[in-house]
């Protein structure tokens, strides 16, 4: 029974084993920077950051056709135009950095927005941009696993300035030069796991498998470790339930990824250890 | 003899216009229509000649499902004396932009008196329950893809012809001229088919495309199609669909598989991958290719569906 339900899929269909090793890498490299978007309050950039990718992606391949490495690329430098111009922005003017962000992003989706159209290809681009995480071949998923590793040992090498920069910016600009360079690295690594959830996920979805095991992490652990931790697990989680679900109720499974995501975050509201509704409604006890 | 012509319906023309026909032009003048998609545009180009001047909204390789109209489509939409559309729901964003042009022009829906195919009908999608209401919801009650039946596009003809004789009568004989021929080639074409698609084995007539435009052809042929995509190109294909063909691969069900021009193919390439099973080539469904490509008319793409299909299905 269980074995039919759960682990059948897998071994019968090779595209769903690809789509769960595609899915998890994700979960692993995105998770630990949607925890980091999180404590620096920073959530909705990734959001941003996913629409300063689109027209980057879009260039490569109105250049070249549906090629892997011409719309990774093009994504990247995308967002990495946008990223450092609106940190650099923001360091240098008055100007806050969510409001530089949101400026450039939407210049970015503007011109990308403009030469979709122009080109006149009726073909729904932001169809064909991103595939979906049943397509995944051998390219897209070495792809997703290099990301994930390089997004894993980036965070390693710069946990202790970014935990820093958390909780205290002010201080960490103060002894170190390293703040501007952290911040950068960071925003890199926010760019390059948007893309690698765009192969997987496609669109949009991208975002949720960053932010929401984050958010829902938050009421079960305190520690940068365990909100880590916490985090990738309930985005693999997330990731082997909505393929399950889109492969017994016949749903797509991007959504129903994300879907699954969502009721564990709201799950985690609710009944969370750590600032939960019903933990925050009990009269506090006295120690 | 092309000038006496032309003097000839220029002075018709001129007698039109002084007993005030409505909606004359002047002969030489040819009258601007719009056919919304590149199949229909290609069969009114046929018909209307150097007499009209065409705009096709949806050009070659484009994706009439996803189309959005431009402030562009909407200027030559308002201009135009005919406005071709195929109906039966195919281009969902007709409406919207057929009242804010505004047009005054008149609409010839290309299928009419044509049989249209229910949904399911020619398919039994019993595990696509989602998808299939999430279409219905987009494409009315039938399936739209109706120009894949050699029958139907006869039809299409007729109605295109009467279109463009009711707006511009001095050339009507000409264009009735066009459509004749236009008719003759569309049935010798249809006879090769037939011969062709008749021989192919019995046990051999389910293959797999990207998403489902070619109900009419199957009815037409006795073939069966199946498709992870459903009927639009703009749902998302669920776990469960591609389970299912790649089953009814394995088991021998399905002979062969086919990517087509306006879809993103990665998902066919997947499941042959997983397979082993050839793609057996790529099919035109809902849009012609560019001229440098096998299908840039309506008779090129059902001549190139119809030996891809037989190629594939054939050994």
């Amino acid at each position: 029974m269980i074995w039919e339900l759960v682990f059948a899929p897998f071994v019968e269909f090779g595209f769903m084993r690809r789509a769960l090793l595609g899915c998890v890498a994700v979960s692993f490299g995105a998770t630990p920077v949607g925890v980091f978007l999180m404590l620096r309050r920073m959530s909705l950039t990734g959001d941003a950051m996913a629409h300063a990718i689109l027209p980057g992606a879009a260039i490569g391949y109105l250049i070249s056709g549906l090629s892997l490495s011409a719309m990774t690329i093009g994504g990247l430098i995308a967002g990495m135009v946008v990223a450092l111009t609106s940190g650099f922005v923001a360091r240098v003017t008055a100007i806050t950095e969510d409001a530089s962000l949101a400026a450039f992003y939407l210049i970015s989706l503007a011109v990308g927005v403009l030469i979709v159209s122009t080109r006149g290809s009726n073909v729904d681009l932001l169809h064909v941009l991103f595939g979906s995480v049943l397509a995944l071949d051998d390219a897209a998923l070495i792809l997703l696993c290099s990301f994930a590793t390089l997004s894993i040992l980036t965070l390693a090498v710069l946990l202790r300035p970014l935990v820093l920069e958390c909780v205290d910016p002010q201080f960490l600009r103060s002894v170190s030069r390293l703040s501007a360079i952290t911040h950068f690295i960071f925003l890199a690594l926010v760019v390059i796991n948007l893309i690698a959830g765009f192969h997987a996920l496609g669109t949009l979805m991208a975002v949720g498998i960053m932010i929401l095991p984050a958010t829902a992490a938050r009421f079960w652990a305190a520690g940068i470790v365990g909100l880590i931790s916490v985090a990738a697990l309930i985005a693999t989680l997330s990731s082997v339930i909505g393929l399950l679900l889109s492969f017994h109720f016949s749903l797509p499974s991007g959504p129903a990824i994300i879907l699954v995501a969502g009721i564990g975050y709201i799950f985690s509201l609710i009944f969370g250890p750590v600032g939960g509704a019903i933990v925050q409604a009990l009269p506090r006890q006295k120690t | 003899m092309h000038s006496v012509q032309s003097l000839l319906t220029s002075i018709t023309a001129t007698v039109a216009l002084t007993l005030s026909v409505p909606n004359t032009s002047w002969a030489d003048d040819p009258i601007p229509v719009v056919a919304t998609f590149s199949v229909l545009g290609d069969m009114v180009k046929r018909i209307g000649g150097e007499h009209i001047s065409l705009t096709t909204l949806v050009g070659a390789d484009g994706d009439t499902h996803v189309y959005q109209p431009t402030p562009q489509a909407a200027r030559v939409v308002a201009e135009a004396d005919v406005l071709f559309i195929n109906g039966l729901g195919f281009e969902g964003w007709l409406e919207r932009l057929v009242e804010a042009a505004p047009f005054a022009g008149s609409l010839v829906v290309a299928t009419t008196g044509i049989e249209p195919i229910a949904f399911g009908d020619h398919d039994d999608h019993e595990e696509g329950h989602e998808e299939a209401t999430d279409h219905h919801g987009e494409h009315g009650a039938f399936d739209p893809h109706a120009w894949h039946s050699f029958t139907n596009a006869i039809i299409y003809a007729n109605n295109i012809a009467a279109g463009l004789a009711q707006v511009d009568p001095t050339n009507a004989g000409f264009y009735y001229q066009n459509h004749q021929i236009f008719v003759n080639e569309i049935r010798a074409l249809k006879a090769e088919a037939d011969v062709i698609m008749a021989a192919l084995p019995i046990d051999k007539r389910t293959v797999v495309t990207p998403h489902d435009g070619f109900g009419y052809f199957a009815d037409l042929y006795n073939l069966r199609f199946e498709a992870p995509q459903g009927l639009s190109t703009e749902s998302e294909a669920s776990a469960a669909d591609v389970a299912k063909l790649i089953l009814l691969i394995r088991k021998q069900e399905i002979s062969a598989v086919f990517i087509e021009s306006i879809t993103d193919n990665r998902l066919m390439e997947q499941i042959a991958n997983e397979t082993g099973a050839v793609i057996g080539g790529k099919l035109y469904s809902d849009a012609l290719s560019s001229e440098d490509q096998p299908a840039s008319t309506y008779l090129d793409m059902m001549r190139h569906n119809t030996k891809t299909l037989s190629q594939a299905l054939g050994d």
